[in-house]
């Protein structure tokens, strides 16, 4: 492949390759078209869904304008995370330092909202200026007896996995600062979910008929009060895990409480996750519940997904996202519905996720770490693939090769976790696979034609 | 809920909620990809690159493309030189643009990285292919909007670009500001009418509208060329549309090249889009075509029409100051009331305009420059309004206050149109009249009783 970079080499694999070894974790190539972002955007997406904070973007303006309610992060209550603050720092703040308009900005936000905390996120030339963001929270959560925390996200200092670090001690904070004595034995904290298009709800509910007390759906529809009590669960299941493992392993250093690494993407995987709590719980009732759940939900709808099958069979998907951790996910899922996944790759995977990727995927599959634009349409029109699984930045790339796209990040429309979000998955992948809008499109025309003549 | 907007208003000092603007560099890479072949570069994190290509990629529904500079701590402590050269190399070596426009950011600002040397310096090693150019501008985003940097990244075109070499040019510059590539067509469409050869920079047409074809084209066909940025030095005239986007470039092309500048307000609306082929006809020294003519008076038929919808209604309108500033004029001569207008973009020179623009029609409307959503949201909930127009932030308000609602201006992600349908012309007036005739319309139907519903309107 011409355009691969030299010095992306490494960074490129393809399955039954005799050494089998990709570089990662690494910083982006200075020049590089990245689908990356940086340590703030890591952070943001972390904290966002908790819905009674004010979140504060500490900066110029740009950083609070690109990440104003961009994610459908719902909440059953509150709605002060859509709105968007930032101190709007102007070249005199620059020269003379932030601090004082953080701590008015952070004054009139609460006196405004009477928040139950507020996040304070530091971007780029805060770092720079070296403005001391931790007494200015320290002072105002004095004054107003609110936690305010500082989240140390400036966005040069590392990659958007960072941020995900910087969000979990944000949150460890919060944790173990209100009583817990009254939490239920039978309890668990939901992390790495952001309750896109509401998702959350779908899984909490599951817990809840197995019996189970969700305490905090820590990163989806999140209150402070709640992960202000995290402590008291019995148990932690983490879904996403780049973004929330640091807090599960400091929880459980810290309260003891073990954790459980879950997807609820696909059947075979949302089962594993209830299975899983269930084994935990190590109770008999808990167990049958889940049972019972499962078979009833896969009866649900497991006809209608074979109707989306006989048409999707055979057809061949790409994945680029952002955590490894969901595209094994996304490889059994499509399996489901008659899809091979040909080409894989994610932004921020580690060597243990793209070796375990290696593992699922067939031989000939492409894993590809930190993906630009141009090997991901070479990719694409090497393999002739039928579906782009990605981002905001991916979608238009697709759709201009005559290649199908489905929404696995911030824009997904509908819920796609759960036994009932495999159905809405199998349905927007067939939406677009199959629309009829590519009869006209060029390139699929020719296969068309190519196919007819068979 | 979602809205929790008080209506008392106290003084803010330091608190922004709800922006009208976000920052400079976004500008500066929408203005580069209005460059035939150019790569635009983000000399900062790996962010700010990101969070542009995806504003730009929501409103436009199109691959935008730029590459990054990828800070880390080191270069925040040791200076991005290292980035920025390696950068170059590496985009020559396989994204292979005709020219790289790279804007600085708040960090690499912050920094102080001298980026002309750091260019001088890679074009003396030999990073720079023949042929190809790298140039830049800076963009701090602690000052200014995303108007600015669209605005220093057209200036830096003509400092870098332009050149005076005495040749005959019958050509005219034509600055068509922070417009949709739908606009720039229809400019050149109204220009070419006029009979007038006009050159367009930037010029993101064919870039940022294009066709599906089963093929992608990194480098789309649009935008101006290298070649033809050269020989706005040799032009008759600019014509700056829009100040706040366009004056910077005109001026400096006149104070450079000797080029006569008319700065314009953007041509939006009836009586902007008069000021503009009436340039036009000065420069082209003919008369205005019939084609062009028939177009005013459809225009000027579906107001008279349409007027009892329109007359004495009261509008908020926000957005980009050029914009607001025709729209608030097209909005008083549809006998609408604009009582609240306000941009996000800092600017005495706004608040001076509306207030020749207003006064002696509207004189005790709120206006403001450099202020947010959330105060214009106050200012409705005091002096309440029949519609509001702006740009896809808007709809909280919309929502809150139970407001037809007509999207208008940057960044537009929620609704369809402004891809295609130009604003700028009297044809775009006709195209935003219809969105806030249907949108006043539909309302009227919504809140009709059975007894009032009417059929005919």
């Amino acid at each position: 492949m011409e355009q691969l970079l030299a010095q992306r080499e490494n960074q490129v694999t393809t399955v039954g390759d005799a050494s089998f070894k990709i570089d990662c974790e690494k910083a982006s190539l200075s020049g590089s078209v990245s689908q990356r972002a940086c340590v703030f955007c890591g952070s943001r997406v972390v904290l966002y869904p908790i819905a009674d904070a004010v979140h504060l973007v500490h900066g110029p303006i740009g950083c609070a304008s690109y990440t104003w309610d961009i994610r459908g992060a719902l909440s059953s209550g509150p709605e002060l995370h859509r709105l968007s603050f930032s101190t709007d720092l102007k070249e005199r703040d620059v020269i003379f330092g932030g601090e004082k308009p953080l701590e008015r900005s952070l004054e009139e936000l609460i006196e405004k909202y009477a928040p139950s905390a507020a996040f304070v996120y530091s971007t780029c030339i805060v770092g720079l200026i070296g403005d001391d963001v931790e007494a200015v929270c320290r002072k105002v959560a004095a004054k107003y007896e609110i936690p305010v925390i500082p989240v140390h996200s400036e966005g040069f200092k590392g990659t958007k996995r960072d941020g995900y670090k910087a969000a979990c001690d944000a949150l460890f904070k919060l944790i173990g600062t209100l009583p817990a004595d009254d939490v239920p034995k039978r309890s668990l904290n939901i992390l790495g979910d952001f309750n896109l298009a509401g998702e959350i709800w779908i899984i909490k509910d599951y817990y809840e008929k197995m019996g189970i007390h969700v305490q905090a759906s820590i990163t989806g529809d999140g209150r402070i009060a709640d992960i202000r009590r995290a402590h008291g669960a019995a148990l932690n299941v983490v879904q996403c895990s780049g973004s929330t493992m640091y807090l599960a392993k400091e929880m459980k250093e810290k309260y003891g409480i073990p954790f459980r690494r879950v997807s609820y993407f696909g059947i075979e995987d949302m089962s594993d996750a209830l299975y899983d709590v269930a084994k935990f719980f190590k109770d008999p009732e808990i167990m049958r519940k889940a049972t019972d759940l499962v078979s009833r939900e896969v009866r649900e709808i497991y006809p209608k997904l074979m109707h989306y099958r006989q048409a999707l069979e055979g057809k061949t998907a790409a994945v680029y996202v952002g955590g490894a951790f969901k595209a094994f996910s996304l490889v059994k899922a499509l399996r489901t519905i008659g899809m091979e996944v040909v080409m894989v790759g994610s932004q921020t995977g580690n060597a243990e996720d793209y070796q375990q990727l290696r593992d699922i995927c067939k031989p000939g599959t492409i894993i590809a770490d930190d993906s630009n634009p141009l090997e991901l349409s070479s990719f694409l029109k090497q393999k002739d693939i039928d579906l782009l699984i990605g981002g905001v930045k991916e979608r238009p790339i697709a759709y201009k090769l005559g290649v199908g796209f489905c929404d696995h990040n911030h824009e997904r429309k509908r819920a796609l976790e759960g036994f009932v979000g495999m159905l809405n998955f199998a349905e927007e992948v067939y939406s677009s696979v199959m629309s009829p809008v590519w009869q006209f499109a060029p390139r699929r025309e020719r296969r068309t034609v190519a196919e007819a003549r068979q | 809920m979602l809205d929790i907007t008080p209506k008392e208003i106290k003084p803010r000092t330091a608190l922004r909620i709800n922006p009208a603007k976000t920052c400079q560099p976004i500008g500066a890479m929408y203005a580069a990809l209005g460059i035939h072949g150019c790569l635009p570069h983000s000399h900062g994190s790996q962010g700010c690159c990101s969070y542009h290509r995806m504003h730009l990629t929501r409103h436009f529904k199109e691959p935008v493309m730029a590459s990054t500079s990828s800070f880390t701590e080191g270069s925040s402590v040791f200076g991005g030189l290292a980035n920025l050269s390696q950068a170059i190399n590496t985009i020559f070596t396989v994204y292979n643009p005709e020219v790289i426009a790279v804007h600085t950011t708040c960090l690499s600002e912050v920094i102080g990285d001298d980026i002309p040397n750091i260019i001088a310096k890679a074009v003396s090693e030999g990073t720079v292919p023949e042929g190809k150019f790298v140039f830049h501008a800076n963009t701090p985003s602690f000052a200014g909007s995303h108007m600015t940097g669209f605005s220093s990244m057209v200036r830096a075109m003509v400092h870098y670009f332009s050149e005076k070499t005495g040749a005959e040019s019958g050509q005219v510059n034509i600055i068509p500001g922070f417009v949709n590539p739908a606009d720039m067509r229809e400019i050149k469409r109204i220009a070419s009418e006029m009979g007038v050869p006009a050159l367009l920079f930037p010029d993101t047409s064919d870039v940022l509208d294009t066709p599906l074809t089963g093929k992608y084209d990194f480098y789309p066909p649009g935008g101006v060329t290298i070649k033809q940025l050269r020989t706005t030095g040799d032009s008759l005239r600019t014509l700056a549309l829009g100040p706040f986007a366009s004056e910077a470039a005109g001026a400096y092309l006149d104070e450079k090249c000797d080029v006569p500048c008319d700065i314009l307000d953007l041509p939006i609306g009836i009586a902007a889009t008069d000021r503009f082929v009436h340039a036009l006809k000065n420069v082209a020294a003919q008369d205005v075509p019939a084609s062009i003519n028939y177009d005013r008076g459809r225009l000027i038929d579906v107001m008279n029409d349409m007027h009892r919808y329109t007359h004495g209604l009261k509008v908020a309108v926000f957005g980009d100051p050029d914009h607001v500033t025709s729209m608030v004029e097209f909005l008083l001569d549809l006998n609408m009331k604009p009582v609240h207008v306000v941009t996000g973009t800092p600017g005495n020179r706004f608040e001076r305009r509306m207030t020749e623009i207003l006064e002696g029609r509207l004189p005790d409307s709120n206006f403001s420059a450099n202020a947010d959503l959330f105060l214009l949201h106050q200012w409705i909930k005091n002096e309440p309004v029949d519609l509001l127009i702006g740009n896809t932030y808007g709809k909280y308000i919309a929502r809150a206050e139970d407001l037809p609602f007509v999207r208008f201006g940057f960044p537009t992600l929620d609704r369809i149109g402004h891809q295609f349908k130009p604003h700028v012309g009297y044809t775009g007036a006709l195209h935003l009249l219809e969105s806030i005739l249907n949108a006043i319309m539909d309302r009227q139907d919504r809140d009709a009783t059975d007894e009032t519903l009417e059929l005919v309107m």
